[in-house]
């Protein structure tokens, strides 16, 4: 089955890491994603821009809507995501207490509808 | 359906009794699909009382259903697929279902995996003694929600989010292995004493559905004793229900008024069970790994040696109380042991360790600590607190029996306040 791990953290916080502190992350993160490379099951992933970045889009009564930031205001906000695809929700979830940010943050474990 | 004699019904019955949690493992381990599963075998089980009136009752009933189910499981996996080529999947199917001698597959049990699927961390734990006791047992929804006194239709509803979920969020059909069995096997635990507390909270035994559910409850700790025999807090949880179940008819007076543990008579305990409960818990002490169940179990132990010695063993309980508080984090436990170090040490002591907890917030409308606190003001001379202490404990009971019970109690601490 294919499980999307979305990764939500405070990103007021993580924009204030130190240099050193930063490093250490992304090197956790890319040999985690290394490990699930290599154990088959990576499929995809990414980190997202802050949510600053975000836009967001909505069609109503034939009239766009564009609006300057996320959906959602919220304390934590999605920062990446990674999708796996593995037997069972429990291996996914294994996988899911191996993420760096499941330790800073939390991590939703989804399954990904089969078309 | 046709009009069946008693003899097929009865047969049936006791089939459905014996082996409803087996097949419907047996269904699910194939499909992972457990509302499917429950539907192709309450179709098998329609077709029995239709089939065997005329054709009798075949010698292997089970192998009988087991096989139509998996006809009727794989008429919904057909019907389900139309859209889409699934033939390969189907002559798979087709092949196993010829190839499936029931008799011989079920001979492995796998009602082991259906209870960690049914306590899986991924299922909200209210709903997973629930859910046991539909799927391993096959109690009906009416008789389950009337237990845990929710609605039918609230208790319908519940159940169906909790198989969809199963099939939906891929919740594997398997026994954990060794490294997590432990901590996946306290919830599967949890969740058989959560089907025993509610059936056991209703102490007159005026509900037969709700006093049924503590024995059925009683059959799943027996059933995973069976399965797991070297795993110490399943003989715990096992050995703690026992104790409970062996002091039932004792709960209550010839008029329904409440009797306290200390007031009950234990020549009226069924002793039987008081044994039994004591050699699972001997047999689970000497795995080595002491746990939860196995204290509460001892505690209950530690009581009935008043059947020798006319005494509760107060020092033993103390200090189970005591293993039982650095294990949780519960004011119930403390409690508890404050009421044992009144006994052992005296009142005074005992209020000690009761002011422990006084400012936790979750005491202020706990009536055990309410009545707690006025046995032992009370012990300790000081009427005029404990008149008070009842008062509150009283405001805060929701069962009548033992609301007159304490009312007793309290009376009597307000005249001798006032003499």
């Amino acid at each position: 089955m294919q499980y999307l791990l979305m990764i939500y953290g405070d990103e007021k916080a993580m924009a204030s890491v130190t240099e050193a502190q930063g490093g250490q992350m992304l090197a956790a993160y890319s040999a985690y994603a290394e490990a699930m490379g290599k154990a088959g099951v990576l499929q995809g992933g990414n980190r997202l821009r802050p949510t600053a970045a975000s836009t967001t889009v909505r069609v109503a009564n034939g009239k766009t809507t564009v609006l300057d930031g996320p959906y959602v205001e919220t304390k934590e906000q999605m920062g990446g995501y990674f999708l796996i695809d593995v037997d069972n929700l429990d291996a996914a979830l294994s996988w899911a207490e191996r993420c760096p940010g499941a330790s800073t943050g939390v991590v939703e474990v989804r399954p990904i509808w089969a078309m | 359906m046709a009009v069946t004699g008693d003899p097929v019904r009865q047969a049936t019955e006791a089939v459905a009794r014996d082996s409803y949690g087996k097949l419907i493992a047996f269904l699910v381990a194939r499909t992972g699909d457990m509302a499917g599963a429950e539907d192709a075998l309450s179709d098998a089980f329609a077709a029995a009382l239709a089939d065997w009136p005329v054709s009798g009752i075949p010698d292997n009933p089970r192998g009988w259903l087991a096989t139509v189910a998996r006809r009727k499981q794989l008429d919904q996996f057909r019907r389900r697929r139309t859209r889409r080529d699934a033939s390969d999947h189907l002559a798979l199917l087709a092949q196993e279902l010829t190839a499936v001698r029931p008799e011989t597959s079920l001979v492995a049990d796998e009602r082991l995996a259906l209870m960690f699927v049914c306590a899986h961390p991924a299922i909200d734990a209210g709903i997973r003694a629930p859910l046991m006791l539909r799927t391993v047992l096959g109690l009906d929804t009416p008789a389950i929600a009337s237990a845990f006194l929710v609605a039918p239709a609230t208790m319908g509803q519940r159940l169906v989010r909790a198989q969809s979920r199963i099939k939906v969020a891929g919740i594997p059909f398997r026994v954990p292995e060794a490294a997590e069995l432990r901590g996946r096997l306290e919830d599967v635990l949890d969740a058989i004493y959560a089907a025993f507390a509610a059936g056991w909270s209703d102490p007159a035994g005026t509900e037969v559905r709700r006093r049924d559910l503590a024995a059925e409850a009683i059959w799943l700790g027996r059933l995973i004793v069976s399965l797991l025999p070297n795993e110490p807090e399943a003989a715990g949880v096992l050995a703690l229900m026992l104790y409970a179940e062996a002091r039932r008819a004792t709960r209550r007076g010839t008029h329904g008024e409440y009797v306290s543990l200390a007031d009950q008579d234990p020549s009226a305990w069924d002793h039987a069970m008081i044994g039994q409960a004591e050699t699972l818990l001997r047999r689970a002490g000497a795995m080595g790994a002491t746990g939860r169940f196995q204290l509460e179990a001892a505690i209950q132990s530690a009581h009935v040696v008043r059947r020798q010695t006319g005494r509760s063993d107060w020092v033993a309980i103390e200090r189970l109380y005591a293993a039982l508080e650095s294990m949780t984090d519960s004011p119930v436990v403390t409690i508890n042991r404050a009421v044992a170090i009144a006994e052992t040490l005296g009142a005074d002591a005992g209020l000690a360790v009761l002011d422990l907890v006084a400012g936790d917030k979750r005491v202020a409308d706990y009536q055990p600590y309410w009545a707690a606190r006025a046995g032992v003001l009370a012990r300790a001379g000081d009427f005029a607190a404990a008149d008070d202490a009842y008062r509150r404990a009283i405001g805060l009971e929701a069962d009548p029996a033992v609301r007159q019970f304490l009312m007793r109690r309290q009376a009597e601490a307000a005249s001798r306040a006032s003499d």
